[in-house]
């Protein structure tokens, strides 16, 4: 059994708390009038001034207003509201990133494991308990996620354009959409999947430990069966949480792909966080079953995804690129004027690093090398998904600042303390999975 | 010049490798096992080097890599250039995203028919060479291990036996 050292649950209090509070300051900074929110700007713009202008338009065009308010008193007074919300948003966007960033690791393991269970591979039953651990977290991060998004339908912040009725009135796509992207259904279905997920990763764990006190294999048959049903559940949920939860940010934008892009990202992401929690159990001398060869296969995983999710964002890119549309290219417009480097960064941190690093084999038995590029990985996703959240919500006027880091520490935080006290709740070594023998044994 | 080699047959992959490890631990020096596939561990056991293809083949990864920016930089910009997506822009790092598949596709080809190539070549294989198999029934089921003799051919043919061998044979070699 393993014990949750004091050291790590007091980092993971102390993260939390500081998280809050930079939250905190974060949402009290945000400015509540238009006056507030030129002053702020004024002061800002001292530094970069010149380029403001289009990248603004560009936002109106893609948020769907400005088209109707293109002159005169009537413009600058939308653009000052519209400066406003996008500041007001700021500290909301940086909650839901992080929020999202860590439910969708935990959803990530969830779909590894799935797939582990469906495809009874051999090599991986030792580290189950692990996933089980981490998947534990899909409860309280779902529910996050979703006050979240109840709370924008409740009109506590402007993230989601769509949500607004005024808005819905005077654009013509958007009430074309209105049977699909309306606030109620929209809750219904963050209900369903979140519901079908939590489920199963529940259900799953019980079978995983009455496997142990059985004395047939009909738990894990039954584990199989409601493994590979969830899959075929997963698949399509996720691809319909990604419309909902990311690409309806940009409600007239949209890409047949992203379901399979934001996958690449969360399946990448929750590889890498079993690795290194696999590291840090076996550094504290839990696990001793676990060997090189079980890192060196998820360190090639954390390769190989990476690779994978390179190939979808191109394919995402190049097609946009090469058509050059205007209603599909502002998505990248707005991301190349105005995100120059978290956008080109984390292609590096996603692509270049992993793809240099990685792929010498024996880099992948390495354990620190693994936790030291695991951590590189992980906060390239973050950037991934702050590149998906953060120009539709809050424009130019980004920032990694204390929402930013405060939503990093608090969800971090909370993440290490849920899956750690999980962890302490099962034996780390399944007793009686049927292939245990043969994890045991794995090596390449 | 004829070497003398002392050639002990198996059956089972397993007895195999048990027979490798003896051998070994005996230092006796193992010049070649023939199997009828590959087995698992069997480089590790007999002590070979690491294989080293992996470099080539990310060097030749380069070479293509190379090869397609430079192709594609004359063929598309240089020599007759084209308007690509409606952006006329004649920069080859304009266009680059144009060319990503052809870069991607080049460096594949080039790593994987030149690294199946090199394997060939330094395994000393080409067409109608006469196959250096010692017994036809190692491409069946049975696995031969191969020692050099140097006036020691009852000692070894002993420990062999010992071993599991089902056949130990002598005979002169042409090398």
């Amino acid at each position: 059994m393993y014990t949750f050292s004091n050291k790590l649950r007091l980092g993971s209090f102390i993260a939390m708390g500081l998280g809050f509070i930079f939250l905190v300051i974060g949402f009290v900074s945000a400015p509540s009038t238009v006056e507030e929110a030129k002053a702020m700007v004024a002061v800002h713009d001292d530094g970069h001034g010149g380029g403001h202008a289009e990248a603004a338009d560009a936002h109106g065009v893609a948020e769907g207003h400005g088209a109707e308010a293109a002159h005169g008193d009537e413009h600058d007074a939308s653009h000052d509201e519209h400066l406003l919300h996008q500041l007001q948003n700021r500290p909301w966007s940086a909650l839901y990133v992080a929020a999202f960033f860590f439910f969708m690791i935990a959803l990530g393991v969830l779909a590894f494991y799935a797939i582990q269970r469906a495809a009874q591979a051999g090599w991986s039953p030792l580290l189950f308990r692990v996933m089980e651990g981490i998947t534990a977290y899909l409860v309280p991060g779902g529910i996050i996620v979703f006050v979240i998004l109840l709370l924008s339908v409740l009109h506590m912040n402007h993230m989601f354009v769509w949500m607004d009725a005024d808005t819905v009135a005077s654009d013509k796509l958007l009430q074309g959409k209105a049977g699909y992207l309306n606030p109620t259904f929209f809750l219904i279905r963050a209900a369903i999947f979140l519901g079908g997920w939590i489920f199963y990763r529940q259900y799953s764990r019980k079978l995983s430990l009455a496997q142990d006190e059985s004395d047939d294999n009909s738990n894990f048959v039954k584990n199989f069966r409601w493994s590979a049903a969830f899959l075929v559940f997963y698949l399509i949920s996720e691809s319909m949480m990604s419309w909902d939860w990311i690409m309806s940010l940009d409600p007239h934008w949209f890409s047949t792909l992203f379901g399979w892009y934001l996958f690449a990202s969360m399946f990448v992401s929750g590889i890498t966080v079993i690795a290194m929690v696999t590291v840090y159990l076996k550094s504290k001398g839990y696990l001793e079953q676990v060997n090189d060869s079980h890192i060196h296969d998820l360190a090639k995983f954390m390769f190989g995804i990476s690779i994978f999710w390179t190939y979808l964002w191109f394919s995402q890119f190049m097609l946009i690129w090469y058509a050059n549309i205007p209603e599909e290219v502002t998505y990248y417009i707005a991301r190349f004027q105005d995100y120059k480097l978290p956008f080109f960064g984390m292609l590096v941190l996603n692509f270049v690093f992993p793809l240099l690093v990685l792929m010498n084999s024996d880099y992948k038995r390495v354990n620190w090398f693994v936790i030291m590029t695991g951590i590189v990985v992980l906060f390239g996703h973050y950037l991934d998904i702050f590149n998906m959240v953060m120009p539709a919500t809050v424009g130019d006027q980004w920032y990694i600042g204390f929402p930013e880091i405060g939503g990093i520490l608090f969800f971090g935080g909370l993440f290490v303390y849920w899956v750690f006290t999980a962890l302490t709740k099962a034996p780390l070594q399944p007793k009686r999975n049927p292939f245990i023998e043969e994890s045991t044994h794995f090596h390449y | 010049m004829a070497s003398k080699v002392i050639q002990a047959l198996y059956t089972d992959d397993d007895v195999l490798m048990h027979a490798v490890k003896k051998v070994r631990a005996e230092h006796h020096h193992i010049e070649e096992v023939y199997t009828p596939f590959p087995v698992h561990g069997l480089d590790k056991a007999m002590g070979l080097a690491d294989t080293r293809i992996a470099i080539t083949s990310f060097l030749y990864g380069c070479l293509g890599l190379t090869v397609a920016v430079v192709m594609m930089n004359y063929i598309m910009i240089e020599d007759w250039p084209q308007d690509i997506g409606g952006k006329p822009s004649f920069s080859y790092l304009e266009n680059m995203p144009a060319f990503v598949p052809i870069m991607f596709e080049l460096t594949v080809f080039f790593a994987a028919h030149l690294m199946v190539i090199t394997f060939y070549l330094r395994s000393k294989m080409w067409p109608f060479k006469k196959a250096e198999n010692p017994d036809k029934r190692t491409t069946d089921d049975h696995f031969l291990m191969e020692l050099g003799v140097h006036d020691n051919e009852n000692e070894l043919a002993e420990l062999l036996w010992e071993t599991g061998a089902v056949e130990v044979k002598v005979t002169e070699k042409e090398s």
